[in-house]
C-alpha cells in the first residue's frame, strides 16, 4: 500500500468495491481509478499503442496520455476510459486493454523489438504494393497489432441526454481564476454557469500545499464553492468538460451525469451533452505540465512533477519510496519538497538550468545536469544522471519530470484561431479576441502563480459584466503566493542514445520528428500527420508543443515561426452517444401519423413510411400472401364499388386575402383567378429554372380564399416556396398564406358507388348535377362543419370529405363500415399506386425535379397571357427542344412479362449500355383491371415514338422485357367513370 | 451560429434554413429576359466577407429574413425581415 497515513481529500470512513483486472482495490470516496491503482501499488496499467510497451500513470487529470482503461458497466464494456477520470465507486470493474494474453505478458511487445523498423510513415513506406494486398493482408494485420480498446458492438442500453443552457457569463473550469470569476459575476447577479471536469471543484488548489487568504487552498476554495451553491444565479457544473467553442457564444460541453455511481439510477442518463449560450465566458481551464524528452522516459513510474503532488496532496498517495525530481523551471521544486514532506526520499532534485541556486532540502541538487536513460521493464528501477562529474545510475522507482506548463488554450482556438507564443514563459498563449466574448484568465492566460489566477479571475469578469452593462461589485483579492516563472525549456535532452518518447498514446520519439523534418515533412502539420503525434484520443495535450519544439530545433526555424498545428473541438473525447443523445431507434425521425392510424392498424394494414408520415400500404385478408392478392382486391372495391383512402397526408395550404387569386396566378402555371367559387382546379406549379416543383388542386372556398393541395412529399418545400414569394418577391400583393395540413383530416371515398355513401353521411346528400366533377364547398359531414371536393386521384368518380381532425378517425371509420356494406373497403397505398399508373397521374417518381411541364405533356398548361414563377426559364431552348425524355405508358408485349421501376430503355437490337439509352421506367405495377404490367417512364422523344417496341432491361433484377409505347391514360381514356 | 430573428428574437442556428444569396429578393421583370434570369437564379458573388442571404425561421415564425453574415467567421451583421413582412 502506497496510501499516507492521514490526510487528502478521500473519505478514509469508507471503502469501496473496485476492480482491476479481477483483483480488489483498497479505494475510497474521492478516489480516481488512477489515485486507486497508486494507492495499491499498481504501476503497470496499459500497454501503448504501436510497440505495446508497458505503461503507468503519467498525469492526474484528462490530459492523461497512458492509463486508458475498460469500464465494464451492464454487460457492456466502455473502452480508452481515462483512469484519471473514472471516479471510483462501489462495484466499478475496470480491465487494461491493448495487451494479450495478459498486462504484464504482451505477446504484441515483439513489436518493441522491432522498432528500428516501425519509425515514422513506416506504413506508407512499407505497405505501398501490391495493392491487393492490402485488404486482405495489411490492414487486418495492422489493425490487430494496433488499436487501443475494443468498441462492444452490442446496442447501448444507457440513457444519454441532450441540454440546452443559456448564462450571461460561462467560466470555464474552477481553479482559483475560475472560482475568481464566478464569484465576481454571481455577486452582481449575473447569470453564471460554473463548469469544472473534475468532480472536486478547486483546480490546482486541491492538487498543492497553497494557502490562500490565510488557509490552506483547498479549504478556501470549499468555501467559495459554498458561497456559488447557495447564488440562486448560479449554476454549478461538476464533471462537465467544455469541449468546443462555436459561433455566436455557443459551447459544447459533455457532463459525465453518472458514471461515477456505477449503474444510472432509473431515468438517469449516463450522459448529458449541453449546448451552453453564454453571453461572455472566462476560460480558466489552467494548464497542462509538459514532460521532459529523454531515453526510455515512458516506463511506469515516470510521472508529471504537478501529477505526482496531487496524487500526494489530494490523494494521500505516495507513488514511489525512492523519488527523482527533474525539471527544467522552478515549479519542479515544489514536488521534491511535497516529496519529502511527505516522508519520501527524494535521492536526487535534477535541473537542467547551468546556473540556478537549487532550494536546499534532504536531498542532492544537480544543476546544469540530465536524466539520459531508466532501467526498469514493468516500473522504474534506476535513471542515468548525467552531471558535471559524468554519467552515474541513481536507483528510484519514482521520477517525477517537469517541462514547464502549457496554458490549457485549446477553446481559444476553436474557431480558427492561433496563439501567440510567450518567450518569457516558454509557452502559447490565447490570442485575445480569437473567439468572440470569451477571455482567458488564470494559468490558460499564461499568469501561473496562484496570486495572478485569483486577480485574473476578477479582471476577466469584470470585463464580461462591464461589456454587458452590468456593475460589478467590489471583490477583495485574497493574499498567495505569487512566485514569478523562470523556466530555461528543454524540449529534448541531448546527447543521449535512445528513444525519447514526445507522444506517448501514439508512440512517437524524438526520433520521429527528426525523420519527418530530414524527410522534409517540416511543416508542423505535413509533421503531425507523418508521424502521427497528437493525433491520439488524448490530442497531443502533453506532447503537441513539444513536438513542435522539437521540430523547431531541427528546422532552426524557431518556435513562433512554426507554429502549432490547427486545434479543433470537441477538447476530450465524447461519446458518439451523448452527440446523438435521443437519435436512436425512433427517436432518428418524428413518426406523423393519420388521424385514424389506430383504426387503420387494428384492421390489419402493413404500414409504410412516406417521408415522416405512416401510411397503410395494404390490408392483408386471411389467405391472402404477399401485399399483390391484397393490392388487387383493394383496388378492385375502387373500380368495382367504393374505396376509402385516409389521405389527410395531402399537404393543405390555405390563401387568403384580396390578392389571393393574382398571387396564385403568379406562382402556378396555369390561371386560377378564373376559376369560379365552389370549383377546383388541377394546378401546376414550377420551379424559378423552369422544372415542375409540384401539381395538386386549387379549390376556390370564396371570392378570397383558396385551398390548396400538394402532394404528401412536397408539402414543406411548396409551402416555404410560398412564403418566399409572399414575403420577399410580391410585397404589394395583400395575401396570406398558412399551412393547414394537420388541421384537416381528409378521407377519399372513390368507385362507382361513392356517391351513394357519401350522402349517407351529409346533412345535405348531393346529386351529379349541382355537385358536378371538380365542385367543392362547405358540408355538413355527420353533423360536423366540413368541406366537400369532387376530385379524384383514381380515375372514378370520388369524393374527398375534410373535417376537422379530431373527427377524422371517426369519419373514417364510417366510411370504412358504409363501403364494406357496398361491396368495398378500405384501400392502401399499392392499391392507390397501381390505379393512379392506371391513369398515369403523376407523383414524385415522375415529377422528381428534372422534368419539365413540356416532358410530361402539360406544357400547354403554362398560360401565355400572365407571368409566373418559372416562365421564363421554362422558355429555353434545352428545355423544350428536340431529344428531351417525354413521359410515355408502356405494356410488356407478353402479358406475363414483367415490368419494374428503374429499368432503362433501350432499342430492340441495342445492348443495354449508357450510350445506347434511351430512358427509364418510373412507376410500374401490374393492373388488375387490364391483366398484365403496365408502366410509366420517360423516353427520348417519346411522344413520337407511339408504337414503338423497345427493351425495358433491368440489371438489378436481371430482368430484359420487351414492351411498347402505350398512349396515357391506360384505362378509361375518355374519363367516363370520372366525370359521370 | 445564433440568429437574431426581428420578430423572435435571437435563436439557435438550427431554427433556420439556408435559401442563398439575398439576390433572391430582386426578381427579374418576365420581360428582361432569359439571360437576366439566368443571372438571377445562378450567377453568385463569392465573397470572403460580407454576404447577403436569404434565411427563413422556419422552426419559429416562419420570416424569411434578409441577413447580412461575414462568410470568413460567421459574425452576423444584420438581420432584416423580408420586404413583404417589413410593411
Ligand atoms: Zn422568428
Amino acid at each position: 500500500m502506497s496510501r499516507l497515513a492521514s490526510g487528502g481529500q478521500i473519505d478514509r470512513s469508507r471503502d469501496l468495491d473496485v476492480l482491476f483486472d479481477g483483483r480488489q482495490l483498497v479505494a475510497h470516496p474521492g478516489d480516481t481509478l488512477a489515485s486507486a491503482l497508486l494507492a495499491n501499488g499498481i504501476r503497470l496499467v496499459g500497454r501503448s499503442f504501436k510497440y505495446h510497451r508497458p505503461r503507468g500513470i503519467l498525469a492526474a487529470g484528462s490530459e492523461e496520455p497512458n492509463a486508458l482503461v475498460t469500464i465494464g458497466h451492464h454487460a457492456a464494456r466502455i473502452p480508452n476510459v481515462r483512469a484519471t477520470m473514472q471516479e471510483a465507486h462501489d462495484g466499478l470493474v475496470a480491465f487494461s486493454q491493448n495487451r494479450w494474453p495478459t498486462l504484464g505478458l504482451d505477446l504484441m511487445a515483439v513489436n518493441d523489438l522491432a522498432s528500428p523498423f516501425l519509425g515514422a510513415g513506416f506504413y506508407y513506406k512499407t505497405f505501398m504494393w501490391p495493392a491487393a494486398f492490402w485488404e486482405r493482408l495489411y490492414e487486418p494485420l495492422i489493425r490487430r497489432a494496433a488499436g487501443l480498446g475494443r468498441l462492444d458492438t452490442a446496442p447501448d442500453r444507457d440513457l444519454h441526454e441532450k441540454a440546452f443552457a443559456f448564462c450571461d457569463l460561462l467560466v470555464i473550469g474552477a481553479g482559483p481564476a475560475g472560482l475568481m470569476a464566478a464569484l465576481t459575476a454571481g455577486r452582481a447577479g449575473a447569470r453564471v454557469i460554473l463548469a469544472d471536469e473534475d468532480f472536486r471543484l478547486g483546480g490546482r488548489l486541491n492538487a498543492e500545499r497553497l494557502e490562500v487568504g490565510g488557509q490552506p487552498g483547498a479549504a478556501w476554495a470549499a468555501a467559495a464553492v459554498a458561497e456559488l451553491a447557495a447564488m440562486p444565479n448560479l449554476r454549478l457544473m461538476p464533471r462537465t468538460t467544455v469541449t468546443g467553442a462555436y459561433d455566436g457564444g455557443t459551447y459544447g460541453a459533455l457532463e459525465r451525469v453518472s458514471e461515477h455511481v456505477g449503474l444510472p439510477p432509473e431515468h438517469a442518463p449516463r450522459n448529458a451533452f449541453w449546448r451552453i449560450v453564454a453571453r461572455r465566458a472566462v476560460l480558466a481551464s489552467g494548464a497542462i505540465e509538459r514532460p521532459l524528452a529523454f531515453p526510455d522516459n515512458d516506463r511506469p513510474g515516470i510521472m508529471l512533477a504537478g501529477a505526482l503532488r496531487a496524487y500526494l496532496n489530494r490523494w494521500s498517495v505516495a507513488p514511489g519510496r525512492r523519488a527523482v525530481v527533474f525539471t527544467d523551471n522552478d515549479d519542479g521544486w515544489r514536488t521534491a519538497r511535497d516529496l519529502a514532506d511527505a516522508g519520501v526520499e527524494v535521492a536526487a532534485l535534477v535541473d537542467s538550468r547551468e546556473d540556478v541556486a537549487l532550494p536546499e532540502g534532504p536531498w542532492r541538487g544537480h544543476a546544469g545536469a540530465a536524466i539520459t536513460g531508466t532501467r526498469g521493464r514493468r516500473g522504474l528501477k534506476a535513471v542515468r544522471l548525467r552531471d558535471r562529474a559524468g554519467e552515474s545510475w541513481i536507483e528510484a522507482d519514482c521520477l517525477a519530470v517537469s517541462g514547464g506548463w502549457n496554458p490549457a488554450l485549446h477553446l481559444s482556438c476553436h474557431m480558427n484561431g492561433r496563439p501567440d507564443w510567450d518567450a518569457a514563459i516558454a509557452a502559447f498563449v490565447p490570442a485575445a479576441g480569437a473567439v468572440p466574448g470569451l477571455a482567458a484568465a488564470g494559468a490558460a492566460a499564461g499568469a501561473f502563480s496562484t496570486r495572478a489566477a485569483l486577480s485574473g479571475g476578477v479582471a476577466a469578469a469584470a470585463a464580461a459584466l462591464a461589456d454587458l452593462g452590468m456593475a460589478a461589485p467590489p471583490v477583495e483579492i485574497p493574499e498567495a503566493e505569487d512566485a514569478p516563472t523562470r523556466i530555461v525549456p528543454l524540449w529534448r535532452v541531448r546527447g543521449a542514445k535512445g528513444r525519447a518518447w514526445l507522444d506517448f498514446q501514439n508512440d512517437v520519439t524524438v526520433k520521429d520528428v527528426a525523420l519527418a523534418a530530414r524527410e522534409n515533412f517540416a511543416s508542423v502539420e505535413h509533421m503531425k500527420r507523418y508521424t502521427t503525434l497528437g493525433m491520439a484520443t488524448d490530442q497531443g495535450k502533453t506532447s503537441g508543443v513539444a513536438g513542435l519544439a522539437v521540430l523547431a530545433e531541427l528546422t532552426g526555424r524557431g518556435i513562433a515561426a512554426t507554429g502549432t498545428t490547427t486545434f479543433r473541438p470537441p477538447y476530450t473525447p465524447v461519446p458518439i452517444a451523448a452527440l446523438g443523445a435521443g437519435g436512436a431507434g425512433q427517436g432518428l425521425a418524428p413518426q406523423r401519423f393519420l388521424p385514424a392510424h389506430d383504426a387503420i392498424a387494428e384492421a390489419g394494414a402493413a404500414f409504410v413510411e412516406a417521408g415522416l408520415w405512416y401510411r397503410p400500404s395494404h390490408y392483408p385478408a386471411p389467405g391472402e400472401s404477399g401485399w399483390r392478392p391484397a393490392c388487387d382486391r383493394e383496388a378492385g372495391f375502387v373500380r368495382n364499388a367504393v374505396g376509402i383512402c385516409d389521405v389527410t397526408t395531402l399537404g393543405k395550404i390555405d390563401v387568403q386575402g384580396p390578392d389571393a387569386a393574382e398571387f396564385l396566378d403568379r406562382v402556378y402555371a396555369n390561371t386560377i383567378s378564373t376559376l369560379a367559387t365552389g370549383r377546383v382546379r388541377y394546378g401546376l406549379m414550377l420551379r424559378e429554372d423552369g422544372f415542375v416543383m409540384d401539381d395538386g388542386t386549387a379549390a376556390r372556398l370564396g371570392e378570397m380564399h383558396f385551398l390548396l393541395t400538394t402532394t404528401t412529399a412536397a408539402a414543406g418545400q411548396v409551402m416555404a416556396h410560398l412564403e418566399f414569394c409572399a414575403q420577399c418577391l410580391w410585397p404589394e400583393l395583400d395575401v396570406a398564406v398558412l399551412s393547414v395540413t394537420e388541421h384537416w383530416a381528409q378521407v377519399a371515398v372513390a368507385g362507382p358507388r361513392s356517391r351513394d355513401l357519401v350522402n349517407d353521411i351529409l346533412a345535405r346528400p348531393v346529386s351529379d348535377a349541382d355537385f358536378p366533377f371538380m365542385a367543392c364547398g362547405e358540408a355538413a359531414v355527420a353533423g360536423v362543419a366540413g368541406r366537400l371536393f369532387r376530385i379524384s386521384f383514381s380515375g372514378e368518380h370520388a369524393y374527398e370529405i375534410a373535417v376537422p381532425a379530431g373527427h377524422g378517425a371517426a369519419l373514417y371509420e364510417r366510411l370504412v363500415a358504409g363501403a364494406a356494406a357496398r361491396g368495398g373497403g378500405a384501400y392502401g397505398l399499392e392499391a392507390l399506386n397501381v390505379l393512379r399508373i392506371e391513369k398515369g397521374l403523376l407523383t414524385h417518381a415522375e415529377l422528381h425535379g428534372r422534368t419539365t411541364a413540356e416532358d410530361l405533356g402539360l406544357g400547354r398548361m403554362i398560360a401565355t397571357a400572365k407571368d409566373c414563377i418559372g416562365k421564363v426559364n421554362a422558355a429555353r431552348p434545352a428545355l423544350k427542344g428536340a431529344g428531351r425524355e417525354q413521359l410515355v405508358g408502356l405494356a410488356p408485349l407478353d402479358p406475363a412479362g414483367r415490368l419494374l421501376a428503374g429499368a432503362h430503355l433501350v432499342a430492340l437490337g441495342a445492348d443495354p449500355l449508357a450510350e445506347n439509352d434511351l430512358g427509364y421506367l418510373t412507376s410500374a405495377c401490374h393492373s388488375p383491371t387490364l391483366g398484365h404490367d403496365i408502366a410509366l417512364g420517360f423516353l427520348r422523344d417519346g411522344r413520337a415514338r407511339r408504337g414503338a417496341v423497345l427493351r425495358a432491361v433491368c440489371r438489378l433484377r436481371d430482368r430484359d422485357t420487351a414492351c411498347r409505347v402505350v398512349p396515357l391514360p391506360f384505362v378509361d381514356p375518355e374519363g367516363g367513370r370520372l366525370r359521370g | 451560429m445564433r440568429l437574431i430573428c426581428p420578430l423572435c428574437g435571437e435563436r439557435d442556428l438550427r431554427e433556420f434554413v439556408y435559401r442563398g444569396a439575398a439576390v433572391l429578393l430582386q426578381r427579374p421583370a418576365p420581360e428582361a429576359g432569359a439571360a437576366a434570369f439566368l443571372d438571377y437564379l445562378v450567377t453568385r458573388d463569392n465573397p470572403a466577407g460580407p454576404n447577403a442571404e436569404l434565411w427563413q425561421h422556419e422552426g419559429g415564425c416562419r420570416a424569411w429574413l434578409r441577413v447580412v453574415r461575414d462568410t470568413r467567421d460567421h459574425d452576423v451583421l444584420e438581420v432584416a425581415l423580408a420586404p413583404g413582412l417589413a410593411r
